[in-house]
C-alpha cells in the first residue's frame, strides 16, 4: 500500500475544498413555475405546481379543481332520463360513450335489456365517438412538440366522424341519445353506407398521420423514452386505458367484462406495447382508433333487424338498490356507482372518470424531466379537462 | 440642364433609411406576410385570411389595424426603458440587414466592401433585443424564452458563418455586388447560360445556412424561444398592442430578410439569366427578380416550419455542435482545396 504524502494529501483536500466552493458559487436559486391554469398546453384549466432547477423539473404537483361543476351532485336533483344530458359533458369529445355506462347501470337495477339492435347501435356509436376523441388526440400532440399542422387535418377528418353521428343524433358534441331501454332513434335510410365511406376515410387520416408525424425522426427523439411509466407504477397509479396498455398491461374493458353490449360478437385485438414512454401510449391511441374502425366495419354488417326500444313504463322510477357498471372509455374506464331508493332519479351517483387517475401520476413521472418534456408527458397522458374535475 | 441635386451625408442617409423603411415595410412585409399567410393556410388544408380585402390580401393593415387599438400593458415589475426597448432594437437590426442586400446594379442602399461581415454582424444583434424583452418583463417565462434564444444564436451563428465563407472563398470577396457578379459571369463546364448560382457548388453550405437561418429566426424545428405549447408565447409573453406588432412583422420581415441574404450568396442574387449585367432595365426587373427568389427561400422556410415537430434544447445544441460545425468546416476545406485546384 502507498502512502500518501502529506503534500498529496494537502493538494487533494485543496481541490476538494475548491470544487465545494465552486459548487456554491455556482448553486442557483430553484425557481417555482406556475404551469397553468390558463397555460397554452393544459387545454383547460389544469395547474402544475413544477420547481425548477434551471430546465429541469425537481418536483411537480397538478392542481386539480379549477373546472370542478358538480356533477355528482347535480344528478341527485334530476330523473334518470335528464342525468344523461349532464354526463354527455364530462369527456366532451367521447361524448357518447359518457351516457352508455349510466344507462347500463339504470337498465341493471330495473333489470331491464335494451333489444339487440339498440346495442349494435349504441356500440357503434360509442367506437365512434372514441374515434372522434382520439384522432384529436393524434392531432394535438404534433401541437405540444410544435408541428402544428397535424391538428388542422386532425379536425378535418374528425369532421368526417361527428357527421356520422350529427346525421343520427342531432348533436355533434352533447348527442344525448341514449335512453334507459334503447336509443331514441332508429339508424337514417343510408346511414350504413356513408359509416362505411366514413370509416375507410379515418383509416386514411391514421395512415397520413403515421407517415407525417409519427414516422417522423424529431417526434421520435421527443418522445421515446420520455415519461416511461413500468407497468407496476401504472397498476399503482390506477392508470387505465391506453396509458395503461402502454406499460404493456393486457387489459380492456370491452374484451374482459360481459356486457350486453355487441362488442362480443366483434373481433378485435387489443393493442399493448411493452415500452410504457410516450411514444408507446401514442402508438397505442394510433392502433386503437384503427381497431375501433374495424369493430365499426363488422358490426354494421350484422345489425339485427328489430326494435330499437325495450317496454319501460313511460314515468321512470328505479327500484331500490346499488349498480357499478365501468366500460372501456376513450380515455380509460370510467364507471358509474348509482345509488337508487326507488325514486324518480338517483340517490347518488359516484363518477368514476379515467383522467383523474391518469394525472395523478404526474408527480411520479415527472421527477428529473426538462421543461419541454413535461408538456411531452402531459399531451401523452391525455386527459380532458372535464373529465378531471366533471 | 443637369439638375444636380447636391445632398449632404446626412441628408442622403435619411433618405436611405425611408427608403429601407419602404422597401421592408411593403414588399416584405405585406407580400412576404400575404403570401406565407396563404401559403400556411393551404398547407394545413384551410383558407386562412378571407376577409380583408380580395382573397384576404390586405390582412396585414387589418392586423395593424387591431394592434394599433390595443392597450400598451407593460407589467408593474418589468425595466420600463428596456422593455419598451426592445422590440424596436429587434426590428431595427431587420432594417439594417436589407441596407447591404443589392436589388440591381444600382439599387442598393449600400455597396459595402465588406458586406457579407456586415450581414452577419448585424444579424445577430436582434438576439440582443430578444434577451432584453425576456429579461425586461419579468416573467419566468419571458426569461427561459430569453436565454433558450441566446443559446440558440451562439450556437447557430457559427455554422452560418461556416456556411458562408464557403461562398466567400469561391467568390473571392465580401463585398455582395461583386459575389452576385461571379455568379452572373460564372460558367458551368464552360457553358454560362445560367451563369453559376452557387448554390450549384455550395449545396452543402446552402443546406446548413437554410438550417442555421431557421434556428436564427427561432421557427420550428427551432422554435424553442417562443414554443407556445410551453412558454406560452417565449419572450413575447407579457407584450401586447404596437409593440407586440413590432414583434410580430420583426419575425416575418426578419424571415425576408435571410432570405433575400440567402437568394444574393446562393442563388444569383438579382440577376437574370439572359439580360446583360450592367444593363440599366436591371434596375426595375432585378428587385422583381431579387423578391421572387426570396419567395422561394422563405417558402422554404415555412415549408420547414409548418412541417416539423420542434427539438429539445439539448437535442439543439447537439445538432448545431456535433454534426453541423464539422460539416461546415469539412465544406470550407473542400471548397479551399477545389479553389486551388481548378
Amino acid at each position: 500500500m502507498t502512502a500518501i504524502s502529506e503534500r498529496q494529501q494537502r493538494g487533494y483536500i485543496g481541490a476538494i475544498a475548491a470544487e465545494a466552493r465552486v459548487n456554491v458559487e455556482l448553486e442557483t436559486e430553484g425557481m417555482t413555475l406556475n404551469i397553468g391554469p390558463q397555460h397554452p398546453a393544459t387545454h383547460g384549466t389544469l395547474r402544475i405546481i413544477a420547481k425548477l432547477d434551471g430546465e429541469q423539473v425537481v418536483s411537480a404537483e397538478p392542481v386539480m379543481g379549477y373546472m370542478h361543476r358538480g356533477y355528482e351532485k347535480l344528478v341527485e336533483v334530476r330523473t334518470f332520463p335528464q342525468v344523461t344530458t349532464l354526463i354527455n359533458r364530462i369527456d366532451w369529445l367521447g361524448n357518447f360513450a359518457n351516457e352508455v355506462p349510466f344507462i347500463l347501470a339504470a337498465e341493471q337495477l330495473m333489470e331491464i335489456e335494451a333489444p339487440a339492435r339498440a346495442q349494435y347501435i349504441r356500440t357503434i356509436f360509442f367506437e365512434l365517438s372514441r374515434q372522434a376523441n382520439l384522432m384529436l388526440f393524434l392531432g394535438d400532440m404534433g401541437v405540444q412538440l410544435g408541428a402544428i399542422t397535424a391538428v388542422f387535418y386532425a379536425f378535418r377528418d374528425r369532421e368526417h366522424v361527428l357527421n356520422l353521428m350529427e346525421s343520427v343524433t342531432g348533436g355533434r358534441f352533447h348527442p344525448n341519445f341514449d335512453r334507459i331501454g334503447g336509443l331514441k332513434d332508429d339508424l337514417p335510410k343510408g346511414w350504413v353506407e356513408e359509416c362505411k365511406g366514413a370509416m375507410v376515410k379515418v383509416r386514411r387520416f391514421c395512415d397520413e398521420i403515421e407517415e407525417l408525424l409519427m414516422g417522423n425522426e424529431i417526434f421520435e427523439t421527443r418522445t421515446r423514452g420520455i415519461g416511461v411509466i413500468p407497468a407496476e407504477v401504472a397498476l399503482g397509479y390506477g392508470l387505465s386505458g391506453a396509458n395503461l396498455r402502454a406499460s404493456g398491461v393486457d387489459w380492456d374493458l370491452r374484451r374482459d367484462n360481459d356486457y350486453p353490449l355487441a362488442w362480443k360478437d366483434a373481433d378485435f385485438k387489443v393493442w399493448t406495447h411493452p415500452d410504457g414512454d410516450s411514444f408507446a401510449r401514442y402508438w397505442v391511441r394510433l392502433q386503437e382508433v384503427r381497431e375501433s374502425t374495424k369493430i365499426v366495419d363488422q358490426l354494421i354488417e350484422n345489425i339485427p333487424a328489430g326494435p330499437i326500444m325495450a317496454k319501460v313504463p313511460r314515468i321512470i322510477k328505479v327500484p331500490a338498490g346499488e349498480a357499478w357498471v365501468s366500460t372501456e372509455n376513450p380515455l380509460g374506464e370510467m364507471g358509474y356507482y348509482v345509488v337508487s331508493k326507488g325514486d324518480l332519479g338517483p340517490f347518488r351517483v359516484k363518477i368514476r372518470t379515467a383522467s383523474f387517475n391518469n394525472i395523478s401520476i404526474v408527480p411520479w413521472v415527472m421527477r428529473g424531466v426538462y421543461v419541454p418534456d413535461v408538456i411531452t408527458i402531459l399531451a401523452s397522458l391525455y386527459f380532458i379537462l372535464g373529465d378531471i374535475d366533471r | 440642364m443637369t439638375f444636380a441635386l447636391e445632398l449632404s451625408y446626412w441628408q442622403s442617409t435619411i433618405l436611405r433609411i425611408v427608403g429601407v423603411l419602404v422597401a421592408v415595410l411593403i414588399p416584405a412585409g405585406t407580400l412576404v406576410y400575404v403570401f406565407l399567410f396563404k401559403m400556411m393556410s393551404h398547407m394545413q388544408s384551410r383558407l386562412g385570411p378571407m376577409e380583408a380585402g380580395p382573397h384576404g390580401s390586405l390582412q396585414l393593415m387589418a392586423e395593424v389595424g387591431k394592434f394599433l387599438q390595443k392597450e400598451d400593458i407593460v407589467p408593474t415589475k418589468a425595466d420600463r426603458t428596456l422593455f419598451t426597448l426592445a422590440p424596436y432594437l429587434v426590428v431595427g437590426t431587420v432594417l439594417l440587414v436589407y441596407l447591404a442586400v443589392p436589388f440591381g446594379p444600382d439599387a442598393y442602399f449600400a455597396d459595402l466592401d465588406t458586406g457579407v461581415f456586415y450581414l452577419l454582424a448585424v444579424s445577430s444583434v436582434s438576439v440582443i433585443g430578444v434577451l432584453v424583452a425576456g429579461w425586461a418583463s419579468a416573467n419566468k417565462y419571458s426569461l427561459m424564452g430569453g436565454l433558450r434564444a441566446a443559446g440558440q444564436l451562439i450556437a447557430y451563428e457559427l455554422p452560418m458563418v461556416l456556411a458562408v465563407v464557403g461562398v466567400v472563398i469561391q467568390a473571392g470577396s465580401l463585398n455582395l455586388q461583386h459575389i452576385v457578379s461571379v455568379q452572373a459571369h460564372g460558367e458551368i463546364f464552360g457553358w454560362g447560360g445560367i451563369g453559376n448560382p452557387f448554390i450549384l457548388t455550395q449545396i452543402v453550405g446552402f443546406g446548413i445556412f437554410l438550417l442555421a437561418t431557421q434556428a436564427e429566426l427561432t421557427q420550428t424545428p427551432f422554435d424553442m424561444p417562443i414554443a407556445e405549447s410551453e412558454l406560452v408565447a417565449g419572450y413575447m409573453t407579457e407584450y401586447s398592442g404596437m409593440r407586440f406588432l413590432l414583434f410580430f412583422i420583426g419575425e416575418f420581415a426578419s424571415a425576408g430578410a435571410f432570405a433575400a441574404v440567402a437568394a444574393t450568396l446562393f442563388l444569383g442574387g438579382w440577376w437574370l439569366p439572359g439580360f446583360g449585367f450592367d444593363n440599366n432595365a436591371m434596375n426595375i426587373v432585378g428587385p422583381l427578380v431579387m423578391v421572387g427568389k426570396m419567395m422561394f427561400v422563405a417558402f422554404l422556410i415555412f415549408w420547414f416550419r409548418f412541417t416539423y415537430p420542434r427539438f429539445r434544447e439539448d437535442q439543439l445544441q447537439t445538432l448545431a455542435w456535433k454534426y453541423l460545425i464539422p460539416l461546415s468546416l469539412v465544406n470550407i476545406m473542400a471548397t479551399a482545396v477545389l479553389k486551388v485546384v481548378f
